[in-house]
């Protein structure tokens, strides 16, 4: 019995593997060994995202301004690239906030902002994790002695394999090529 | 008794040998870059900054134990191709990287991977400012147009000259070369947002500074200083040039030399 557990344990790692870090493209971002916790609290790792395509961006919710709009824009963009018919890819949002953003407060504003909870996911990482995320996805940001972030406000497509196919920083209208790119990646034939 | 002495002594063989770090107390400075964006001073927490930045031979060693490093192996996510170029090979220098001199082409992660590797991290922009804001004497002669000048001349210096060798004058703080040898990243390369603010909807720029908009330099007329922020705030962290290299820093609440 225990024999057989061992066994099927080993079988599910096994299976697991091949969207480890170790097996992914060399530019993917998912080589980056950070662990982030979700609006519920559950832990993971960026590589487990691997295995479709998915869009990215960083955020703080404290923000007034520019946040909101950056989550109307991706709700938008979310919608445009799904208007064939098309599944509505996954939307990852990560705070540059390690302090205040916790996985507590994002299901707070999760629940304000009527995110659906099939496709997005708001990430809370530690301070470190952020710097390096902001590094690997090009994204500047910088503390304010007010609790305030200062920040490049990008949206990145990531392919199934966590390489960066596409970004823009286009917030107050949709952005053509963006979608475009988005579409191609989506579609049936582009998944690997 | 002795096992503890004989503890305190492997340790700071171990620390001598992943390199020499001199306190400095750090407290409010005026930053080019001010704390709220504008006016405001900012504070450095007592840390160690590295007394010389890290050489070839102490970056050899680094990829010979860690070698998912090594040139050759490293993901190109984390480095472009001319990460460490100028070496012989993956695990050797050659006569184009001499042992003392401070490592170059070397990407942002790879220099973090550095310093992990020795209990540290990578020193923040503020903390470089600091130290660097020192002379042989003085702790802060940033308004001294001969300090000025000196560092300035290293500045106009074509960049294709050999990277010279460590070993430098020390300064206030006891910390060598942070001047007139080569560029160091800094943990927050990423955050010297430089540019105007373009919260408004219309600004050609659209929307690509949130928070606050973007710094507004102090202290204009300190060009080499200004000259570092410019160059390391165009890097990207898998970016690697011919004269940028790096030294650690640590933390040091309690603030007592080590």
């Amino acid at each position: 019995m225990n024999l057989v557990r061992l066994l099927a344990f080993v079988l599910v790692f096994a299976c697991m593997a091949p969207t480890r870090a170790a097996e992914l493209p060399g530019d993917s971002v998912y080589r980056l060994p950070v662990a982030l916790a979700d609006q519920d609290g559950h832990t993971f790792h960026l590589a487990d995202r691997a295995g479709k395509p998915q869009l990215v961006s960083m955020f703080y919710t404290s923000c007034q301004y520019m946040c909101p709009l950056i989550i109307e824009s991706l709700k938008r963009t979310q919608k445009a690239i799904a208007q064939d018919g098309q599944a509505k890819p996954a939307v990852l949002m990560v705070s540059f906030d390690a302090q205040r953003d916790t996985p507590a407060h994002l299901k707070e504003v999760f629940g304000q902002r009527k995110l659906d909870a099939t496709t997005w996911t708001l990430a809370h990482t530690d301070a470190a994790s952020v710097r390096q995320l902001a590094a690997v996805l090009d994204i500047q940001y910088r503390a304010l002695p007010d609790g305030e972030f200062n920040h490049t406000s990008v949206v990145i497509l990531l392919d199934a394999q966590g390489r960066i196919a596409a970004r823009t920083d286009k917030m107050d209208a949709i952005d053509a090529d963006f979608v475009a790119a988005a579409k191609q990646a989506f579609a049936p034939s582009a998944s690997n | 008794m002795r096992i503890a002495a004989l503890l305190a002594l492997m340790l700071a063989t171990a620390s001598a040998a992943a390199g020499d770090y001199a306190p400095l107390p750090g407290g409010r400075f005026a930053s080019v870059l001010p704390a709220d964006t504008k006016t405001a001073d900012i504070v450095v927490a007592p840390f160690e900054l590295r007394r010389e930045p890290v050489t070839n031979a102490q970056f050899l060693a680094f990829v010979k134990t860690h070698p998912q490093w090594q040139r050759g192996k490293i993901a190109p996510i984390f480095s472009e191709s001319r990460y460490l170029a100028h070496w012989q090979s993956a695990t050797s220098l050659g006569a184009d990287a001499l042992p003392d001199q401070p490592v170059t082409q070397v990407s942002w992660f790879a220099a973090q991977a550095f310093c992990t590797s020795e209990n540290a991290r990578l020193p923040s922009w503020n903390e470089w400012e600091f130290a660097a804001a020192a002379d042989a004497t003085r702790a802060d002669a940033r308004s001294d147009p001969a300090w000025r000048e000196r560092i300035l001349n290293w500045y106009s210096r074509p960049s294709n000259a050999a990277v010279a060798r460590t070993g430098g004058d020390a300064n206030f703080y006891g910390v060598r070369d942070l001047h007139g040898l080569v560029w160091e990243w800094v943990d927050d390369f990423n955050a010297l947002l430089v540019a105007s603010d373009s919260r408004d909807q219309n600004d050609p720029d659209r929307l690509k500074f949130c928070g606050a908009g973007a710094l507004n330099l102090r202290d204009r007329d300190n060009y080499a200083v200004l000259m570092r922020v410019a160059m390391l705030s165009a890097l990207k962290a898998a970016d690697t040039t011919v004269n940028l290299g790096f030294r650690c820093a640590r933390s040091n609440p309690s603030g007592i030399t080590p």
